[in-house]
């Protein structure tokens, strides 16, 4: 589903990213780890198409497709979803306007047809269940004045209406209170199948016990150095980065 | 370098005048017009806003023959099943099978100033053109000397009128580019209390020039809502002065739409002359290609305990061009009062331009008092979050503009007046069916 192929990217005109490789398959979840500004962020904002982020060299494949010559909104008919580290707040958007906007503009693109008021209305019900989204939050403008847990959880609730194919989550985990993580992990659980695969970037091992990764990744100076299964994000809360990054040097 | 005044000179003489009782009064404020002329750009009020475009061209300044526009043309400017009071006047004069006057309630005056002015009104002779300084702008100067029609409002005593007082100056293209000069004198009396909206809408692309004064006279504890919007013509000129003077405890609440006009000058001028008067005012405007609007305001603060706040907003697009300036004077004396402004632009084209000035005199001690401006682009963060949504950028850009503009319009508590402006602000931005399509759910 997604292949990148030895990414290089600057963020004004700092190399972060320095060939990086990835592959994920259909049905797959990968979690990526790595100490801070090793260039997670980075890595999913390059995958989302942030302006500022300029890619020197490598390629990166989306369901056969140059995903890099994509706009944002593109990926996102395609069926690329990024969860924020830090959602903005956008005053005067409604939420659930913009949602709407959003699974028609999808569904749009993907030659279906646009749900009218009451099939959204009931997609969106079931959805604000799935992930105990607060109805008084549906109405208010894009993430203003949302408390840090509740912007979290705005974002997966965007996530589970949007169905993505492809879901990149930044530290979505981070900021949760332990009944909002699990009810974060069951709404990526609910869209976890064949079709679709997961990215998640985060610090916890915490968040893997509940969300079990196909394939754990250490990111650590724009490069992943250290791919492995579930026990390895268990060895690394254990014994931290050090190790590696000792390694990796003398390497 | 100063114009050509001959042509006003010679309409004024040919001026229908039926009001002896105001002939001194005019004769005086025409020849003022004459010795000041019109203002140039040496003068510190009018340094962004050169009028010479509306100086060098011949209007006419007299309408003897009547437009008439259909049905079908007032109703799409009129509120949609809203019952209105409404005045309707076309290219300045007044049309009285288009307006609604019957049924009003006792007592209330409203009807068109030309007819007002027939009659030697004791009311109106001690108001008309005493709250509106003829000295201070030549525009005003030269609204008096041709005042004829207009609207003549006033709300006695414990009176609510609950219908908003909706008045309509429709201007359509004529033979050749001719000026109108509109009047409106609203006194309210204690403890009363009325919504009056001014349209002013260009119908087709007319070449014509909009001189309009309006007075406001409020007496204690009286409340007024007044909204203006203006919708001119792209090819005419609009000068507008709104005056104000406040009696104890009065309200006005300004609300002043601009969106059209290739030359604008708005200006609000409030005397809050007694304790515990109260005006807020809020702006909007929008301009784009070679647009040219400007709004001063003006507030003395001539007794303590008396209160404004300003919130003005800007979006500006094409080669056009903004000024804001916001006057506040805190007399000596004026103390416990407080006054608040701010106005923020919103750029969307490198060509546009905005000088915005807000300026606090203050000659007292105790005063609570802030003022801001801000100038700034699209946030890109809003951007990406939206693209990243499946929003496509033109759409994205389109919503985070009518959102920037929306926290004023939303401000608005008359709900068919904010639904309206709502909608003629959206169908000023790009995409405007889509973003028709986000709020009309919304209300
Ligand atoms: N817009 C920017 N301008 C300058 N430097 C940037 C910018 N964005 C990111 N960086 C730098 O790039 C590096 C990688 O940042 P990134 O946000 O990708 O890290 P991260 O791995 O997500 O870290 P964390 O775990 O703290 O979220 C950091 O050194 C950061 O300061
Ligand atoms: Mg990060």
């Amino acid at each position: 589903m997604l292949t990148i192929k030895d990414l290089h990217a600057k963020v004004e005109k700092k190399q972060i990213l320095k060939g990086l490789n990835l592959d994920v398959k259909a049905g797959e979840v990968h979690a990526i780890m790595g100490p801070n500004g090793s260039g997670k962020s980075t890595l999913a904002n390059v995958l989302a198409g942030r302006n500022g982020y300029e890619v020197t060299k490598g390629n990166v494949d989306f369901e056969n497709e140059n995903l890099l010559e994509l706009a944002p909104e593109e990926r996102a008919w395609k069926g690329l979803f990024l969860a924020f580290q830090y959602p903005v707040e956008i005053p005067g958007v409604n939420n659930v306007y913009l949602l709407k906007a959003a699974v028609n503009a999808v569904r749009k693109h993907r030659g279906e047809t646009e749900l009218d008021a009451v099939e959204f209305l009931a997609l969106i019900k079931e959805k604000m269940k799935l992930v105990k989204m607060k109805e008084d939050l549906l109405n208010r403008s894009v993430n203003e004045g949302f408390s840090g847990g509740e912007k979290k959880r705005n974002e997966i609730f965007q996530m589970a209406v949007l169905e993505p194919k492809l879901a990149i989550l930044d530290e979505t985990d981070s900021g949760l209170d332990i009944d909002a993580l699990k009810t974060v992990a069951e709404g990526v659980n609910s869209l976890r199948n064949e079709e679709r695969a997961i990215i998640l970037v985060t610090h916890y091992q915490r968040l893997l016990d509940y969300i079990k990764p196909d394939f754990v990744h250490v990111l650590s100076d724009g490069k992943i150095i250290k791919s492995g299964g579930p026990e390895l994000a268990l060895e690394l809360e254990e014994k931290g980065y050090d190790w590696l990054l000792e390694k990796g040097e003398a390497a | 370098m100063s114009f050509d005044l001959d042509h006003y000179i010679s309409d004024f003489d040919q001026l229908q005048k039926n009001d002896n009782w105001f002939s001194e009064q005019r004769q005086s404020a025409l020849n003022l017009f004459k010795e000041t002329g019109f203002p140039s750009s040496r003068q510190e009020d009018w340094r962004y806003t050169d009028v010479r475009p509306i100086a060098k061209k011949k209007f006419s300044n007299i309408h003897e023959h009547a437009i008439s526009l259909s049905n079908k043309e007032v109703d799409a400017v009129r509120f949609q099943g809203l019952d209105c009071i409404e005045l309707v006047f076309i290219n300045g004069v007044f049309c009285k099978e288009h307006s609604h006057l019957d049924d009003l309630p006792a007592n209330v005056i409203i009807e068109n100033m030309a007819d007002a002015l027939k009659e030697d009104d004791a009311l109106l002779a001690k108001h008309l053109a005493h709250h509106a300084d003829n000295k201070i702008s030549p525009f005003t100067a030269l609204n008096t000397a041709f005042i004829q029609h207009g609207t003549y409002i006033h709300v006695p005593k414990n009176t609510v009128i609950e219908k908003p007082i909706n008045i309509l100056y429709l201007s359509k293209a004529d033979k050749s580019p001719f000026a109108t000069h509109p009047r409106n004198l609203i006194i309210m009396a204690e403890h009363s209390e009325a919504t009056v909206i001014e349209s002013y809408v260009g119908i087709d692309d007319g070449d014509y020039f909009t001189n309009a004064v309006t007075e406001v006279a409020l007496s204690a504890d009286a409340i007024l809502k007044h909204y203006k919007v203006q919708q001119e013509s792209l090819n005419a000129y609009h000068v507008g002065n709104l005056n104000v003077v406040h009696g104890k405890n009065s309200k006005l609440e300004s609300h002043s739409i601009s969106l059209g006009g290739s030359l604008v000058r708005n200006d609000i001028h409030s005397q809050l002359a007694a304790e515990g008067a109260e005006i807020v005012m809020n702006g909007l405007y929008m301009t784009t290609d070679k647009q040219h609007v400007d709004n001063h305001t003006r507030v003395d603060h001539l007794k303590p305990n008396t209160f404004s706040t300003e919130n003005y907003r800007g979006i500006l697009n094409g080669k056009s061009r903004a000024v804001f300036n916001g006057k506040v004077i805190v007399h000596k004396d004026a103390q416990k009062i407080e006054a608040h402004q701010n106005n923020a632009n919103l750029l969307l084209s490198n060509d546009a331009e905005i000088d915005t000035k807000p300026e606090l005199e203050i000659y007292a001690d105790d005063v609570k008092c802030s003022h801001g401006a801000t100038v700034g682009q699209l946030d890109q963060n809003m951007l990406f979050y939206l693209r990243s949504r499946a929003i496509d950028e033109e759409t994205a850009r389109s919503l985070l503009t009518y959102a920037f503009a929306d926290e004023l319009i939303s401000n608005i508590s008359f709900i068919p007046i904010r639904n309206r402006l709502e909608r003629l602000v959206i169908g000023q931005l790009p995409d405007a069916a889509l973003i028709r399509e986000f709020t009309n759910e919304q209300s």
